[in-house]
């Protein structure tokens, strides 16, 4: 308030102010984001380098670790494939309902993740719609892979058709009518004139859809059951292990998921870098 | 988005342009068939169970399950503590926007990328860190004991939790709208004879006021659902810090369907509730910039 009318003073804060915004953000910043990052390597290697090894090869963890890998094998391809399904669908044609069709596939970001444990424990649990027929027939969903897999997969549900969406609307039509007037087919089209123009935009999706089908912590812990060294991912080991006491052990293998969330973040930079390419907003 | 292509007509016209204009694009059917299958089968039948579960319980019993003192408890809980953080998230989100659209300082790159790190960060490793932070003997726990602020296992626990997963929605959310806000009507400003917080408050925050509604939604959504980051902080106390997901879970453990699903239905309305109020200020944001 202090400076008036000249123009110049007018547009820009004081070099004291502008000093003080930018320290109280990087204070902010550093408290409630930075700190609890580091803390975890901290912790993880508080007694050396030799339990932090030791806790990550011990047979549980890697139990851990080989099914978090694996769910993540299975549900991020799944959501690739209906994120550019439902994308083609949604931006190469017209019809009715189709921002309402929008709304339903992000509806799973504003579900809780227990919540998104829960539908599947009453539909698959032992007193769920499905859960005598699969008594039955001797098949598990519910604390088992199958569960973790699908809930996963809700949680994942909106990621890769959010980024394409967007995307492939701006791009228009016209690449894939002029390819499919001139004789090629619909999967040729797509495979060279689609695809090579939404590669950056598909990669970005799945870079956001792996951090989170390997992260998910609520919608699993709900269907898995907690069997050690069977149904564990990643972030219920970390759980257990915390519950236990087994701070060091604990921290060691949420340092590795730490790790993929920088490896994630160190991409998706890279990628904003490189190709200009930037999420659509907010809606993670 | 689609507003180009909403009055395309499908009859076929004369002329080879016309036509070309719909439907030469194969595979519509084979593409919206599938999405709306894989749709039903992971998102919208098990979201009916909800649904379909509570119609069986009958009123009565729905009531005494989702609104018993020990639901209503975790509730105000989490819905006190989501929109406490939420509007923690509006100012300094608001401020961590503003630094990186307006002003250039070392290493604005790396905080640029930090600030999506809870977007990345699983919930669980957030959680302990956060715990070890904030606990007695913790770098912050032990500053803050002392002089009697206690925050690990207390409701201040859970809103310093939901701080940390709220904040990118609020900075991306504004960060695109603040710079596109044109140096030219800061200058009018400025030029009329504006103080810098006079132009701040009456030329740039109602412009951007749109997107920081938006942001603090969304982080009041996600905030609201958070399980894995606030448990290992919250104490988990009944009546005191136990949050409606953890609740959930609960009841869930002790195979209560009925009152898992009750506080769920509770839960789901309130997020459709916050979904619609974002698509309201998106609808109002863009009348506004048409008029």
């Amino acid at each position: 308030m202090a400076t008036r009318s000249e123009s110049r003073a007018g547009m820009r804060e004081s070099p004291l102010a502008r000093a003080a915004l930018i320290a109280t953000g990087l204070a902010f910043l550093g408290l409630f984001l930075l700190m609890p990052l580091v803390s975890v390597f901290y912790e993880a290697l508080r007694t050396g380098i030799g339990p932090y090894i030791e806790s990550i090869r011990e047979p549980d963890a890697l139990a851990a670790i080989r099914l978090t890998l694996t769910v993540a094998a299975i549900s991020v391809p799944a959501n690739i494939v209906f994120g550019i399904v439902a994308s083609w669908a949604i931006t190469k044609f017209d019809f009715p309902g189709k921002s309402f069709l929008i709304t339903l596939i992000d509806l799973p970001f504003s579900v809780s993740p227990v919540v998104s444990g829960l539908i599947y424990v009453l539909m698959f649990g032992a007193h769920g719609w499905f859960g005598a027929w699969l008594e039955e027939h001797d098949v598990q969903v519910i604390f088992a892979v199958p569960g973790i897999v699908l809930a996963t997969m809700f949680i994942t549900f909106p990621f890769v058709a959010r980024e394409l969406i967007p995307l492939m609307a701006e791009q228009g039509r016209d690449d894939e009518e002029a390819a499919v007037s001139l004789g090629a087919s619909g999967w040729q089209t797509f495979w060279h004139v689609t695809l090579p123009n939404i590669r950056w935009g598909l990669l970005y999706g799945v870079l956001l859809c792996n951090a989170r089908a390997m992260g998910e912590f609520g919608a699993v812990s709900v269907v898995s059951g907690h069997i050690r060294g069977e149904t564990n991912t990643m972030p219920l080991h970390v759980e257990i292990l915390y519950n236990e006491y087994n701070f060091v052990a604990s921290f060691a293998v949420a340092s590795l998921l730490a790790l993929l969330a920088l490896v994630t973040l160190v991409l998706k930079t890279g990628l904003e870098w490189r190709y200009g390419y930037n999420s659509s907003g907010g809606g993670h | 988005m689609t507003a180009d292509a909403i009055g395309a007509p499908a009859r076929p016209a004369p002329g080879g342009r016309q036509l070309a204009r719909r439907g030469i694009i194969p595979g519509f059917g084979l593409t919206l068939g599938l999405t709306l299958f894989w749709l039903c089968v992971i998102v919208l039948i098990p979201l009916s169970t909800v649904v379909f579960r509570t119609l069986e319980m009958g009123w009565g019993e729905f009531v005494a399950v989702a609104f018993s003192d020990r639901a209503i408890a975790a509730y105000r809980l989490s819905f006190g503590a989501s929109f406490a953080a939420a509007g923690v998230n509006a100012v300094f989100g608001l401020l961590i926007a503003w630094i990186l659209v307006r002003y250039d300082f070392p290493g604005k790159g790396i905080v640029n990328a930090l600030v999506d790190l809870p977007f990345a960060l699983p919930t669980a490793v957030a959680g302990i860190a956060l715990t070890a932070l904030y606990s007695g003997n913790g770098w912050l726990g032990s500053l803050l004991e002392p002089i009697g602020i206690k925050v690990a296992y207390t409701p201040i626990g859970v809103a310093v939790a939901l701080v940390f997963i709220g904040l990118p929605f609020v900075v991306r959310s504004v960060e695109p709208v603040l710079s596109d806000v044109g140096a030219d009507v800061e200058e009018a400003a400025a030029s009329l004879g504006a103080g810098r917080i006079q132009t701040f408050r009456l030329v740039i925050l109602p412009a951007i006021l749109p997107a920081l509604l938006t942001g603090f939604a969304l982080a009041f959504a996600r905030a609201v659902g958070e399980y894995g980051s606030v448990i290992f902080i919250a104490g988990n106390m009944p009546y005191v810090s136990e949050i409606a997901p953890l609740l959930i879970v609960t009841q869930l453990e002790q195979y209560n369907y009925a009152g898992a699903t009750a506080i769920a239905v509770v839960m789901l309305l309130a997020s459709f509730v916050v979904l619609f109020v974002i698509n309201m200020i998106q609808a109002w944001s863009r009348a506004r910039m048409i008029r």
